[in-house]
């Protein structure tokens, strides 16, 4: 086995160049190019947690704008609706009031012409029985000959008219 | 490869031959094979790094691919030690990254190469060593620099009953002791038993097809060479098995240091 057999011979080299090889590598590559690696995947780690953190704190943001979003909405809603009611009470208000009024001014028309009418028919009553009474008079004269005056066909009239 | 009798040596390819003859202080540390293959896994670890090092906010395939072994071993540091586990996360990932490059550049096919042979540098113990003590130096320095002597109290676990405290610390000061033992053998076993197998299966193949025998290569070659498809995956698996354990331990070790239990 050369490993044994020629250990007197080589160790010293074998130390030597192993030690000068190896302290190659821990001091360029282990102690300078590592760090800066892992400096690299650190920040690169540290960026992706950042990103992530700031993606959570929009959603969250982006939440409780749509929480207040929709909040607004049945606000507005409410307000809406609260609006549309008081319009429909008012014009349901309003048609009563003007109905009420022309419903009035009917009334006030109609009674003025049962009041015209009422007027009237007593006018054409009197008239009738003016006319009676002079019928009455001039029938008297023509049948009888006898003059009636005016009062006392008048007063038969009334009479007879009273009991028909 | 081939020995001088025609015979395959599975065990050449650990050998170490000087490529550039070096003397500093009276020691003989000569560039060798071994240490072309520490250049190779530093080269290819570095160019690895470079390709994610453009730090893109969206990486792409290459830096993805960085940025999962350095989560990867960063994870394991931390699940393990905790948050004060970022401390150590380099050494972690040094000892990880060089154990598996190592590993992976002893399985490429360089072979094909006439001349050229890989060389698996986490199969040497004398490497492994090494490893083993700067994990284990690391936990030592560390234990004693926070805890100081308290350090010691690693080796009374909580609850231990008053009649066995003559045992239980001796038993977990062995296990402590054998520690960085057991990481360097593991990984220079796991690696050297590997590559052997499989160039005793490769020996089977080749000498099978150079036998007068008709029969032989059916009987021989094909099913070696079946089996040392599956046993190179298996192989493969090993090299990141072994890479992650050692790199494990390491953490689980700190973790004693660091938090005493």
């Amino acid at each position: 086995m050369p490993q044994i057999a020629q250990i007197l011979e080589t160790y010293a080299s074998q130390f030597f160049w192993l030690l000068i090889v190896f302290g190659l590598i821990y001091f360029t590559i282990g102690k300078g190019m590592l760090p800066k690696i892992e400096a690299n995947m650190d920040a690169r780690d540290r960026k992706i947690a950042d990103d992530l953190a700031a993606a959570e704190r929009a959603r969250a943001e982006a939440d409780n704008l749509g929480d207040s979003g929709e909040a607004d909405l049945a606000a507005a809603r409410l307000v809406a609706q609260a609006k549309a009611n008081d319009a429909k009470a008012k014009a349901a208000k309003d048609a009563e009031q003007r109905l009420a009024k022309a419903d009035a001014e009917v009334g006030a028309k109609l009674a003025a012409a049962e009041a015209d009418l009422a007027k009237a028919s007593a006018a054409a009553m009197a008239s009738i029985e003016t006319v009676a009474a002079e019928a009455a008079a001039d029938i008297v004269a023509k049948v009888s000959g006898a003059k009636v005056s005016a009062a006392q066909a008048a007063s038969a009239v009334k009479a007879v008219m009273a009991n028909g | 490869m081939a020995g001088e009798s025609g015979k395959i040596d599975p065990m050449h390819q650990f050998q170490i031959e000087p490529l550039a003859p070096l003397n500093i202080g009276g020691y003989d540390v000569s560039f060798t094979n071994s240490s072309l293959f520490m250049m190779i896994v530093l080269g290819a670890l570095w160019l690895f790094m470079w390709g994610g090092m453009k730090r893109d906010l969206v990486p792409g395939r290459w830096q993805m691919a960085v940025e999962g072994v350095t989560g990867f071993v960063n994870n394991m540091v931390t699940s393990s030690v905790g948050p004060e586990g970022k401390k150590y996360v380099p050494l972690v990932f040094s000892l990880f990254m060089f154990i598996l490059m190592a590993n992976f550049m002893g399985m490429m096919p360089f072979g094909i190469v006439p001349g050229v042979h890989p060389f698996t540098v986490t199969s040497h113990l004398t490497v492994t060593a090494v490893l083993a003590v700067l994990s284990f130096g690391t936990v030592l320095v560390v234990g004693f620099w926070r805890h100081g002597l308290h350090f010691f109290s690693l080796f009374v676990p909580h609850g231990t009953p008053w009649w066995l405290l003559w045992l239980i610390p001796l038993i977990e000061l062995f296990s402590f002791l054998i520690r960085p033992f057991s990481l360097a053998l593991r990984l220079f076993v796991a690696m050297t038993a590997g590559h052997v197998l499989m160039k005793v299966l490769a020996g089977f193949v080749i000498n099978g097809l150079n036998a007068q025998a008709a029969w032989v290569p059916l009987v021989v070659s094909v099913p070696s060479f079946i089996l040392m498809i599956g046993i190179t995956l298996l192989e493969l698996l090993v090299c990141a098995i072994q890479a992650y354990v050692f790199a494990l331990l390491t953490s689980l070790y700190i973790n004693d240091a660091v938090n005493l239990h």
